[in-house]
């Protein structure tokens, strides 16, 4: 320390700060894709017509490899009895709640992730595994994870779910909106596999027009409220119903994107590296001029 | 008196004691059950679920670790930034500290993330908004920026004294000079690795808060504020000095020294205006946010907060402002005590009391195999940082050879 010279010390600052700059555009670019297409696609999931079949848990699961009974077993009406929620082996399900206006006809609600168009996940991930894609889809990537599970954390509907049983490579699970099966042209599973189309594929854009002209045209049937239009500054799947979705389990949520604060406050700090580099700076100048004024003071030993 | 200290091994009492055999015992306790955690997942030994996928591992091992090593940075920048000599005595106890303790921060975190062989991910694969990318990076360069401080201390202690056994005697002078020159490197760049580790630890410190600021509503608004970053640093830089009282009057106590009250007297006086400034920010963000209206319900989280604001700010602020708590060793480690765990509470309560998901099935308490293996890393932190005491100059002890050689010194 105190052999230290002013030109080392000149020489040396220049050179982290030329090294803190270089990093600079890189760390810019350093993000993972999260694109908002205007394109992108949705499903309007409309509870109103759900008949609580299960099929698309069944269409779901065997899309994705996860083992599943066969789709006789699913008439069985026993898992309505407790909530469920999406875990590492159903990527969906449909839970059942009561009907204010009949209860004989208890509403049927399908859970998955909404593939938000400003997903928390995609913000948090500390590798960038989560990745929104043009198509709308919030997909995952196996090869960049480390399981951190702090998109689990940032989610704000609660749906990544983790394989606390595996000890050799666990996997973030969470419905991926059949990229795979999209590829190749074809339509979500559960999507295709409902049988009183509850569930409507299209143009996001397209599906809030649909949605809107119905709640207009049935004001009786549907609360006045598409569910996922402005939440966390929209997701890509929506939902219709015919009662408060407060009572459908559906959490509230505020119109801002849920990164929003939290990127603010990053970028605030991290705003082209320049408030780490004056910090840097203003403590080597009061290094600089305390030890000055030190050794003036009392000859140290 | 005080210019007979110097930095060197203590050699007073054996390692081995009635005391260190129970922390051995609950360092191999914790072992065990983190065997389990490798062989059959994180589920087999945690009480973590979908709902609640962080518990104590993160929010004691992680989070109360980096700010419990907050006394490394604080006392570097008192003692090398500012230039205060007169606590140069506490800043190789401050560092070694700091050193263990982000190596068990680092250890905590590649247990807890479920695939522990892609650890080195984050340094290839980025991404600039995420809080906890920030977070990972910092702790690593901040890591090595403490073994690069440390290393003087290595080189001091073995300069001159390299002696390798049996055949490689022959290297001896070789790794002598290599010493030499590795000091005299060092000494002429370390200023830039004390300042980087300050700047590195306000960044962490800090970013460490804005990790929970995206779980939004899933956190309870007694928590949940945008300045929380700021809170996190302020509470961090606040306890620094707490933590090296608290850990050099164990350590005295434990080694039978006379503890160094000259020096922790005066860095107990800087204590309550730095506690004071955290309680100002904490009560400010209270009542601008009005979130006073959740005190009034009585539960876990208000219960957890007044014990938060009362036992770990306003007690011990009031204790280190009397001038009887700075002169007694009994006091001023019950004040140390009490802020240090005030802010480990704070922790706890930010990353477990106040994460409350929406679809819970219950409150998450940590597993009996979490505790273990929490207590255990804790363990072979005190073991570890009493071998290197041992080994290592890093507490300052009166100089033998350089004291008048009476057996009776006149305290004054």
């Amino acid at each position: 320390m105190k052999s230290q010279n002013r030109r080392s010390f000149l020489k040396t600052s220049t050179v982290i700060t030329a090294a803190a700059t270089g990093l600079t555009p890189t760390a810019a670019h350093a993000k993972p894709e999260n694109v908002l297409s205007p394109d992108r696609m949705g499903v309007l999931v409309d509870t109103t017509v759900c008949i609580g079949c299960r099929n698309c848990e069944w269409a779901c699961k065997t899309a994705h490899g996860l083992a599943t009974p066969p789709l006789e077993a699913y008439e069985d009406q026993t898992p309505f009895d407790k909530m469920r929620r999406p875990d590492d082996t159903a990527l969906t399900v449909v839970n059942r709640y009561d009907n204010p206006k009949d209860p004989e006809l208890p509403v049927t609600v399908k859970v998955q992730c909404m593939h938000c168009d400003h997903p928390a996940c995609v913000s948090a991930c500390i590798v960038g595994a989560i990745s929104k894609h043009e198509d709308g889809a919030v997909v995952w990537d196996t090869d960049k994870c480390i399981g951190c599970r702090y998109c689990m954390v940032a989610c704000p509907f609660q749906i990544p779910a983790f394989e606390y049983h595996k000890a050799i490579q666990p996997k973030i699970m969470k419905c991926d909106f059949c990229a795979d099966r999209r590829k190749e042209g074809k339509l979500p599973a559960c999507v295709e596999a409902c049988p009183v189309e509850a569930l409507t594929f299209g143009p996001r854009e397209a599906l809030v027009r649909v949605a809107r002209d119905k709640v207009r045209r049935n004001p009786d049937r549907y609360v006045n409220h598409i569910y996922g239009e402005y939440e966390v500054g929209g997701t890509s799947w929506m939902y219709l119903a015919g009662q408060d979705f407060d009572s459908l389990k559906m959490p509230k949520l505020g119109p801002n994107p849920a990164p929003g604060v939290s990127e603010s406050i990053q970028h605030g700090i991290f705003a082209y590296f320049v408030p780490p580099v004056s910090l840097y700076a203003l403590l080597g100048a009061v290094m600089w001029t305390s030890r000055r004024s030190q050794s003036d003071e009392e000859e140290q030993p | 008196m005080t210019h007979f200290v110097r930095p060197q091994p203590v050699t007073t009492k054996p390692y081995l004691t009635p005391g260190v055999w129970v922390l051995l015992l609950l360092a191999a306790n914790g072992l065990f059950w983190l065997a389990g955690r490798f062989l059959f997942g994180i589920g087999s030994v945690t009480h973590l679920n979908n709902q609640y996928p962080w518990g104590i591992w993160i929010g004691i091992d992680v989070a109360a670790g980096v700010a419990l090593a907050a006394g490394g940075f604080t006392t570097a920048a008192l003692g090398h930034v500012m230039h205060r000599e007169a606590y140069h005595a506490v800043v190789r106890p401050a560092l070694l500290t700091a050193m263990l303790g982000y190596t068990m921060v680092a250890v905590g975190v590649s247990i807890d993330i479920g695939r522990y062989y892609y650890i080195w991910h984050p340094l290839i694969m980025w991404n600039g908004s995420s809080a906890l990318f920030e977070v990972g990076m910092c702790v690593m360069i901040y890591m090595t920026v403490l073994y690069i401080e440390f290393l003087p201390i290595v080189t001091e202690r073995f300069i001159g004294r390299v002696n390798l056994p049996g055949p490689l005697a022959r290297l001896n002078d070789l790794v002598d000079r290599l010493l030499r020159l590795l000091d005299r490197t060092l000494s002429k760049t370390m200023f830039v690795f004390i300042i980087a580790g300050v700047v590195l630890s306000t960044l962490h410190q800090s970013s460490l808060g804005t990790l929970m600021v995206i779980a939004g509503p899933k956190m309870h608004p007694l928590w949940q504020t945008p300045v929380l970053p700021l809170l996190f640093l302020l509470s961090a830089v606040s306890v620094g000095f707490p933590m090296v009282i608290f850990e050099s009057l164990l350590a005295a106590r434990s080694f039978g020294l006379k503890p160094e009250m000259h020096i922790l007297g005066r860095l107990g006086r800087m204590v309550a205006p730095l506690l004071g400034i955290y309680l100002a920010f904490k009560l400010g963000d209270l009542f601008i946010r009005e979130t006073f209206v959740y005190l009034t319900s009585f539960n876990l989280q208000s219960v957890m907060y007044v014990c938060e604001i009362v036992l770990g700010i306003v007690v011990p602020m009031r204790m280190f402002m009397a001038p009887a708590v700075q002169k007694s060793p009994l006091l001023l480690f019950i004040a140390a005590a009490l802020v240090v765990g005030g802010v480990l509470l704070n922790r706890v309560d930010s990353f477990i009391v106040a994460y409350t998901p929406p679809y819970s099935y219950g409150p998450y308490f940590p597993s009996v195999g979490e505790i273990s293996v929490t207590v255990g890393f804790v363990s072979i932190l005190v073991l570890l940082y009493r071998a290197a005491v041992m080994i290592f100059p890093v507490i300052s002890l009166p100089d033998k050879a350089m004291m008048p050689s009476t057996k009776y010194s006149v305290r004054g």
